[in-house]
């Protein structure tokens, strides 16, 4: 019983994730794009949270509290407080159109399964699906990293690229051990110091967090 | 056991203290005799594990065998001498207004740090804290490349840190797919990321899964080893920083790199029973070494060259590591040793050059002997030991490299022999010019600090000469292991 309930709600949870990371793509303004990057925190937590509770695995609790302080709350938070305080023009400026970008983001997911196909057919664990599905959304946190002009939302990529990386731990393996996923959360939060460090020295010294600037 | 105290404690105390010193002269001193003590355990340790064989420490979460002691070694070595060199060398920065006594605060306390992750990784048993210490030490160096805060530093960090972190979620990613694959052997525990229990059962682990690990380690390590096309951030992180970063960038931080892909190589080409991971790795190094020779030729600045040079070293140990007999691992390791000790000792004369002639564009640099002989015969030797003329240890190390290949791969010969001529000659198409020649008028006389790269140099012709027994049987117990012999 619970086995067929874990794994709906793996299941359920990398349908959110994918969706959230498409949302990430085609978002045109910074505050909803700050939005669905937190919502995409909570749902991580909350996934975890379920998984830590139906394979009695109490590890993945505390896992499922720092990710949606750090990943749900404060980040979100202060991105936004650096926007607000920095004057940062609110549009997300894509580099590519974004019609364009979400057929490019189409076929990265197809490929991420046919790349997974074989383990699918090896994997006797229930949750087959998530390695795809967390591929998917590291490429399309990648997309949205090269597609985008402005420090703040490559950032942004960078730390979906993350939520991806946790959720595959999470779904395929019910969390990687605690030391892992310690090590983990404190290297992103680390992380975060440095980037919100040289969101302000790229200021100071270009005058703007757009990155064209920085191209000699 | 009480020497690794040393080794992880003396780096993080010295960190943390240093983050507070802005006396510099003191400072200097503190990061020295913090190098210098992780040199001497460094010493300690090799001597127990030559002696008893692999050692465990603090519960199997760290471990030493033939294979990271000789880095370690290697790495407190050259981390020592950079601590040496970078004491009159940030005087002068300081003294010239380009840093103040905050930066130098941030200089000695990153430095510290990096070297603790540093020897973190080498040590530590379970492949998530060796991914977390390239972090760490990645992210200590991003703060040293922007220590000059000018427009090109910032922009050389960034892009460093996002290539790099974009880089290291793509290992994580390949971490958690092998975590994936072990944990229906070892069990959903810390077992199943400790690296001495996975190569114990190395053969149980489900060789697809393995396969598609690899490619992301591949790929993530392989842009902190600075393989092409991964390589772009690793140029620009040389020119900007500080001279000592760039030797410690070139000279230790891709070694680290290499060696968490070299362990993972292990382990996947034990799973498999393949060459698959040695393939990908012989691939990836073949490229670089293309790639760099031939931008070599089209630099402008100095330490942009000398980084290229780097890239394709790196490409060369990683097509050598890859391979994988015992010949070509004893051969990489060797190379490693000897590119760590030239490509460092270059820095150092490459650190003193630009702050004499107060540039760092090639074309503006000229008549070095003339100007201040030992450093412009500092530079113009070390270029030919990096070129691979003999005597130097790097013609030894490359000679075995072009032998290994012959015995396994001969066609692979042709590449690299045009390669690594084609890089020989970018070296010497901008090197002699810059030694030779009339001195520039503003070109001005700096306190130099030629011990450490004395020291580096000698070691590079003693290890061409004739390599010591004691080390030729470490690298030998080394070699075996990699090849998958007597753990």
């Amino acid at each position: 019983m619970s086995q067929t309930l874990l794994q709906q709600i793996i299941t359920m949870g990398a349908a959110l994730m994918l969706l959230i990371s498409f949302a990430l793509l085609s978002q045109k303004r910074m505050l909803s794009l700050l939005h669905w990057f937190a919502l995409q925190g909570v749902v991580l937590a909350a996934v975890t949270a379920l998984v830590a509770y139906t394979s009695d695995n109490t590890e993945l609790y505390v896992s499922a509290a720092i990710t949606l302080m750090l990943k749900g709350m404060l980040l979100p938070w202060v991105l936004w407080k650096i926007i607000r305080q920095m004057h940062v023009h609110r549009e997300v400026e894509p580099l590519v159109n974004i019609p364009i970008t979400m057929l490019i983001a189409a076929a990265l997911v197809v490929f991420s399964y046919q790349v997974t196909l074989p383990i699918e057919h090896l994997s006797h664990l229930i949750t087959r699906n998530t390695i795809a599905v967390a591929m998917a959304n590291v490429l399309l946190g990648m997309l949205m990293m090269i597609t985008r002009k402005k420090a703040i939302t490559q950032v942004i990529g960078f730390l979906a690229i993350e939520n991806s990386l946790f959720f595959a731990g999470v779904g395929a393996t019910y969390g990687m051990p605690l030391v892992a996923e310690l090590g983990v959360a404190f290297d992103v939060l680390i992380a975060s110091v440095v980037f919100g460090l040289f969101f302000y020295h790229i200021r100071d010294t270009f005058e703007s967090l757009d990155l064209n600037k920085m191209e000699k | 056991m009480n020497w690794f105290v040393f080794l992880l404690g003396a780096p993080l105390l010295a960190a943390a203290w240093l983050a507070f010193d802005a006396h510099p002269h003191r400072s200097a001193w503190v990061n020295k005799i913090a190098a210098a003590l992780t040199f001497i355990a460094s010493i300690g340790l090799a001597v127990q594990v030559l002696r008893h064989g692999r050692l465990m420490v603090w519960d199997g979460w760290f471990f030493m065998d033939a294979f990271n002691v000789f880095l370690v070694a290697l790495t407190a070595f050259v981390a020592t001498t950079t601590a040496i060199f970078s004491g009159p060398y940030m005087r002068h920065e300081l003294e010239k207004g380009k840093i103040d006594g905050n930066r130098l605060r941030l200089y000695h306390s990153m430095y510290q740090l990096f070297v603790f992750g540093m020897f973190l990784g080498q040590t530590s048993n379970n492949l998530a804290i060796i991914w977390l210490s390239l972090e760490i030490a990645t992210l200590a160096t991003v703060l040293l490349v922007s220590l000059y805060r000018t427009p090109g530093s910032i922009a050389a960090a960034w892009k460093y840190l996002i290539i790099c972190g974009v880089g290291i979620s793509l290992a994580l990613f390949g971490t958690a797919t092998l975590f994936f694959a072990s944990s229906d052997v070892l069990g959903h525990g810390e077992a199943a990321l400790t690296w001495t229990r996975l190569y114990a059962s190395a053969d149980q682990l489900n060789p697809t899964v393995m396969r598609l690990a690899f490619v992301f380690l591949m790929v993530g390590y392989g842009t902190k080893v600075g393989l092409a096309p991964m390589h772009t951030w690793l140029p620009d992180a040389h020119a900007e920083g500080p001279t000592p970063v760039s030797a410690v960038l070139s000279g230790l931080l891709l070694n680290l790199a290499l060696y968490a892909l070299v362990r993972c190589k292990m382990l996947v080409d034990a799973s498999t029973g393949t060459h698959f991971a040695g393939n990908l790795m012989m691939g990836f190094g073949l490229l670089s070494l293309l790639v760099a020779a031939f931008s070599l030729h089209k630099q402008h600045d100095i330490k942009r060259m000398f980084s290229f040079s780097s890239i394709e070293h790196m490409g060369l140990m990683t097509f050598t590591f890859g391979i994988g007999t015992p010949v070509a691992n004893f051969a990489a390791m060797l190379h490693m040793t000897t590119h760590s000790l030239v490509k460092s000792g270059i820095f150092f004369t490459v650190g003193h050059a630009t702050q004499m002639m107060g540039t760092q564009v090639m074309s503006d640099i000229r008549g070095l002997i003339n100007h201040q002989p030992g450093i412009g015969w500092g530079l113009l030797i070390g270029t030919c030991a990096i070129a691979g003329f003999p005597p130097f240890g790097v013609f030894t190390s490359e000679f075995l490299i072009f032998s290994a290949a012959l015995q396994s791969y001969p066609w692979t010969v042709s590449v690299l022999l045009i390669g690594l001529l084609i890089a020989v000659a970018g070296l010497f198409r901008f090197v002699p010019d810059m030694t030779y020649g009339k001195v520039p008028e503003h070109a001005k006389l700096v306190h130099a600090n030629m011990l450490p790269i004395y020291i580096h140099f000698s070691l590079a012709l003693l290890l061409g000469i004739s390599i010591p027994g004691f080390l030729a049987g470490w690298y030998h117990q080394a070699a075996a292991l990699i090849a998958g012999g007597a753990t």
